[in-house]
C-alpha cells in the first residue's frame, strides 16, 4: 500500500511537470487561497484563453480524447495527474469547464461527424466557449418537468420558454438546449434537444444577483429563436437520452470546493482569544476541528481509492459518490464556525478588515450555493441510497401522466 | 497510486470472511451472549487454527510473520460478525505490547503461546469510571510487586498474561503479569455488552516483571493505543457495514403505508448518511493501515482519524439501524442489539472519541509548533 506513481505514471508526471515549468509559473505559496478577483472579467476571460489555446496544442487540454479531435489518446489517470501538476501553477481557469465537461462530451456523443469536426477544436482551443440550458425556473431537480417549448417550423424549430440558472450565457458562443416538444405525453418522453448559437435573435440574457452580490449565473429568456432541425441532437422526443449524456459529465464538471478548511480554521483559532484562553484549547473548537479534519482526509484518501482504481485500469467503486454529500455542508458549517470565532466581528465582509481576507465570509455565502448546484444534498442522498445501495425509486406520481396534466405550481 | 489492499490481503480476508460465516453466524453470538461464555471457544479454536491470531506475530515467535495490513482485513470481519473472541486483546493489545517492548526472554515465553491461541494476553489499564491517566493510576508497582484493581479487564476472566499500566517510584511503567498465581482473584463484571467477557482483576504484591523501561509506561501505553485503534477502527467499519445492510435490507422487506419503508426519503437519506460515514471511515482506516504497516512517523494522528471517523460511523450506523426497524429493534430476539453493544463496547474500549479528537489536535499543534 502506498501513494506512489507506477512506472508509466511517473514519466508522464515529469514529461507534465516539465512543460508545466517551460509554460506558466509556480503559484506562490498562499496565493491559492485568493479573496475577491481583482481583475474585470474580460480580462480574465482573454488570458484563460491564451493558456487555453497553449494547453490544447500540447495536448493536455482534453487527454482522455481521442487525438482526431485534440485529445491525447490518454487515461484518466492521466488525467487526474495533469490537474494535480496543473495545480501547484498559477494558470487561469473557470470558463471553459462547463463546455468541455458536459456540453461537448454530449456533442462526441450525439452530434454528426460534420459538426464534431466543426464545432470541437474551437471549443477546445478556447475560440469558442459552451453554457448549458437545463435548468428553469420550475424544474431543477426535476430537470424532466422543464417547461421551455420548441416547436417545428419546416426545416427550423421554434424556442420559446426561460432558462436560469446559465453560467457564463453572457460570454458563450454556443449552447446545448432540452426543450419539450409534445407536452401530451408523460414528461420525459415529450422532450427534444438541441444545439444552437447564443447570438441567434430573440435570445435575451440577465445575469442572476446571487446572495453573495456577485453574478455568476444568468437567465436566458427565448423568444420565437430559430434553430434549424440539423441541430437536433438525438429524436425528436428523445432528448431525455442525451440530457443523460450531459448529466452523466455533470458530477465530474462540478469541482471539489475550495477555499478554507480546517487548516484555515485552525489557524484562526490559534490566534482567537475567548474568554477561557486561546481558542485552539476550548474544548469545543478542538472537537469541531478534529472532527472537520477527519471529513477532510477521508475525502482526501476516498479520492486516493477511486485514484487506485483508476490507475489499475479498474472501473471506481461507489464511494466517490459521497464527495459533494460531505464537502458542501461542510464548506458551509466550517465557514460558519470560523464567523463564530471573530465574535461580532465575524459580521465584517471586508478583505481588509476580515481575517484572510474575509475568506470565511465569502465560504459562507458560497456554501449555500454549493450544497444546491449541480443536485441538492437531497437528491445526491437520493443517488447514494438508489443507485449506490439498491433502495427503491420515491414513487413516483408523475411516470405515466400527460406532461399537461400535471399538476403544477405556479 | 496503490492505496488498496493486495490480492493476497484481500484472499486473507475472503477465508476469515468465510470461516465467520460458516462458524460465526448470529446464533453463536447470542449464544455467548445470553449464556455469558465469555467468548466462543469454537471461533476462537478456529481462527487460532487458521493461523490469524499469529498473522503478524513473526516467524521466529511462531507467528506467520506477516504485518499489521493482514490484522487490518482480519480485524474488519471480525467486526462484521461481531465476533465474540479474545482476538483485540490478545493480539492487538498483549501481543503488540510484547512484540514491541518485550525482551526476548518475555517474547520467547509468551508470543508462541498468543500466537496458537494457548495462552490469551489483555491489557489493564482503567481503573473504574474514569479515563486512566498518570495523575490518578492507584496500582502501584515496586520490587517486581503489583498491588491494585483494575476494571473492566476486557476478556479478563480468561487471560493467562496480563499487560498492566502502573504507578511506581519511576513513573508510569507497563508491567506483564502472570494471571496464574495465587495473589490474583477475579470476578466477572456485567457489561453492556456480554458478548465479550470482561472482568474485575484484584492483584495483591503479585508477582510482575517490568516490560519495556521503567517510567516509559505512559509515552508506551499510548504507542499501544494508537496502533489498536487503527486496528479496532476497522472492526467498527465491519461493524457499521454489517449494521447498515441490516438496514438495508429491512427497508427493503418492511412495508408500511402501502409501500416498502426504503422508499420514504426519511428512512433512504438515514441509510445514505450510514453509507456516507461508512466510506469516511474506511478511508480515514486505509491511511491509518499504511502508517502502521510502514512504521510511519504519523500514526498518532493517522490513527486518530481513523478511530475518530470509525467510532461515529458505528456509533450512527449501529443506533440508526435500531430506528430504522422501529419496535421490532429494541427487542431482545431482534439482531440489531448485537451491533448497538458491540458499537458502543469498541467506542470506548479505548477511550471515548472526545478523547482521541483530543489527541487528533494535540498532534496537530505539535506538527505545526514544530
Amino acid at each position: 500500500m502506498d501513494f506512489n506513481d507506477t512506472p508509466e505514471e511517473a514519466k508522464f508526471r515529469s514529461e507534465v511537470r516539465a512543460w508545466l515549468e517551460a509554460n506558466a509559473k509556480p503559484r506562490e505559496a498562499g496565493k491559492a487561497r485568493a479573496g475577491r478577483a481583482t481583475k474585470s472579467e474580460a480580462e480574465r476571460l482573454e488570458r484563460a484563453r491564451e493558456w487555453q489555446a497553449k494547453k490544447a496544442a500540447a495536448g493536455y487540454a482534453a487527454i482522455t480524447w481521442q487525438t482526431e479531435f485534440g485529445g491525447l489518446g490518454g487515461t484518466s489517470i492521466q488525467s487526474v495527474i495533469y490537474s494535480q501538476e496543473e495545480a501547484q501553477f498559477d494558470v487561469p481557469g473557470g470558463f471553459f469547464e462547463i463546455g468541455l465537461g458536459m456540453c461537448i462530451p454530449t456533442m462526441l456523443a450525439w452530434a454528426t461527424d460534420e459538426q464534431k469536426q466543426r464545432y470541437v477544436k474551437p471549443a477546445l482551443y478556447g475560440e469558442e466557449i459552451w453554457c448549458q440550458l437545463f435548468s428553469e425556473p420550475s424544474a431543477g431537480s426535476d430537470v424532466a418537468g422543464l417547461r421551455t417549448k420548441c416547436e417545428r417550423d419546416g426545416d427550423d424549430w421554434i424556442i420559446n420558454g426561460q432558462k436560469v440558472w446559465t453560467s457564463g450565457a453572457h460570454y458563450c458562443d454556443y449552447g446545448i438546449i432540452v426543450t419539450r416538444s409534445d407536452p401530451t405525453v408523460p414528461k420525459h418522453k415529450g422532450l427534444t434537444f438541441f444545439f444552437l448559437d447564443m447570438k441567434s435573435p430573440g435570445i435575451e440574457i440577465r445575469p442572476i444577483k446571487q446572495i453573495t452580490g456577485d453574478a455568476n449565473f444568468n437567465e436566458v429568456f427565448f423568444t420565437d429563436v430559430r434553430v434549424p432541425d440539423s441541430q437536433r441532437l438525438g429524436a425528436v422526443g428523445e432528448g431525455w437520452k442525451v440530457a443523460l449524456t450531459t448529466l452523466m459529465n455533470e458530477r465530474l464538471a462540478i469541482g471539489q470546493g475550495s477555499g478554507v478548511d480546517h487548516a484555515e480554521l485552525m489557524e484562526l483559532a490559534r490566534n482567537i482569544e475567548l474568554e477561557s484562553g486561546p481558542a485552539i484549547k476550548d474544548g469545543n473548537v478542538r472537537e469541531r476541528l478534529a472532527d472537520w479534519y477527519v471529513q477532510s482526509q477521508g475525502l482526501k484518501y476516498t479520492k486516493f481509492r477511486t485514484l487506485t482504481a483508476l490507475s489499475k485500469g479498474q472501473q471506481p467503486g461507489a464511494e466517490s459518490s459521497i464527495g459533494k454529500v460531505v464537502s458542501g455542508p461542510k464548506m458551509q458549517d466550517l465557514a460558519s464556525f470560523g464567523m463564530d470565532l471573530q465574535g461580532q466581528g465575524g459580521i465584517l465582509h471586508d478583505s481588509e478588515l476580515s481575517p484572510l481576507n474575509a475568506a470565511f465570509q465569502n465560504q459562507w455565502f458560497g456554501g449555500a450555493g454549493y450544497r444546491i448546484a449541480g443536485g441538492t444534498d437531497e437528491i445526491l442522498r437520493n443517488i447514494v441510497a438508489e443507485q449506490v445501495l439498491g433502495l427503491p425509486q420515491d414513487i413516483r406520481v408523475d411516470k405515466s401522466v400527460p406532461y399537461n396534466e400535471l399538476p403544477k405550481g405556479k | 497510486m496503490n492505496f488498496d489492499f493486495s490480492d493476497d490481503q484481500k484472499m486473507l480476508k475472503d477465508q476469515v470472511r468465510r470461516f465467520l460465516e460458516d462458524k460465526c453466524p448470529v446464533e453463536e453470538v447470542r449464544r455467548v451472549l445470553e449464556n455469558k461464555a465469555d467468548h466462543s471457544d469454537a471461533v476462537w479454536q478456529g481462527l487460532c487454527e487458521l493461523g490469524v491470531a499469529g498473522a503478524a506475530i513473526p516467524e521466529e515467535y511462531g507467528g506467520l510473520g506477516l504485518g499489521a495490513l493482514e490484522l487490518c482485513v482480519v480485524a474488519e470481519e471480525l467486526g462484521r460478525y461481531v465476533a465474540p473472541v479474545p482476538f483485540s486483546s490478545s493480539i492487538y493489545l498483549a501481543a503488540e505490547a510484547l512484540r514491541l517492548f518485550g525482551n526476548e526472554e518475555q517474547k520467547r515465553e509468551w508470543l508462541p503461546k498468543l500466537a496458537s491461541g494457548e495462552a490469551i494476553g489483555t491489557l489493564a489499564a482503567a481503573e473504574g469510571p474514569k479515563a486512566p491517566l498518570p495523575s490518578n493510576l492507584t496500582t502501584q508497582f515496586a520490587n517486581g510487586r503489583v498491588t491494585g484493581s483494575k476494571l473492566p479487564v476486557p476478556d479478563g476472566m480468561r487471560a493467562d498474561v496480563l499487560v498492566c499500566l502502573v504507578s511506581g517510584a519511576d513513573g508510569v511503567s507497563l508491567v506483564l503479569v502472570d494471571l496464574a498465581q495465587a495473589d490474583i482473584s477475579r470476578h466477572a463484571v456485567e457489561t453492556i455488552d456480554p458478548s465479550r467477557g470482561h472482568a474485575q482483576i484484584d492483584l495483591k504484591n503479585a508477582a510482575a516483571e517490568l516490560l519495556g523501561k521503567a517510567g516509559a509506561g505512559w509515552e508506551q501505553y499510548r504507542r499501544l493505543e494508537a496502533g489498536a485503534a487503527v486496528l479496532l477502527a476497522f472492526e467498527q467499519v465491519g461493524g457499521a457495514e454489517a449494521a447498515m445492510n441490516m438496514a438495508r435490507d429491512y427497508a427493503l422487506d418492511r412495508y408500511a403505508f402501502g409501500r416498502q419503508i426504503g422508499s420514504y426519503q426519511a428512512i433512504k437519506h438515514k441509510i445514505a448518511d450510514m453509507y456516507v460515514k461508512l466510506e469516511l471511515a474506511r478511508s480515514n482506516c486505509y491511511y491509518g493501515a499504511m502508517v502502521l504497516a510502514n512504521e510511519g512517523h504519523d500514526l498518532e494522528l493517522a490513527a486518530s482519524a481513523a478511530r475518530v471517523a470509525a467510532t461515529e460511523a458505528y456509533r450512527f450506523n449501529a443506533q440508526e439501524n435500531i430506528q430504522v426497524h422501529g419496535g421490532i429493534g429494541f427487542t431482545w430476539e431482534a439482531n440489531p442489539q448485537f451491533h448497538y453493544r458491540r458499537s458502543k463496547l469498541l467506542a470506548l474500549a479505548l477511550g471515548s472519541a472526545s478523547r482521541w479528537k483530543d489527541r487528533l489536535i494535540a498532534e496537530l499543534e505539535r506538527i505545526n509548533a514544530a
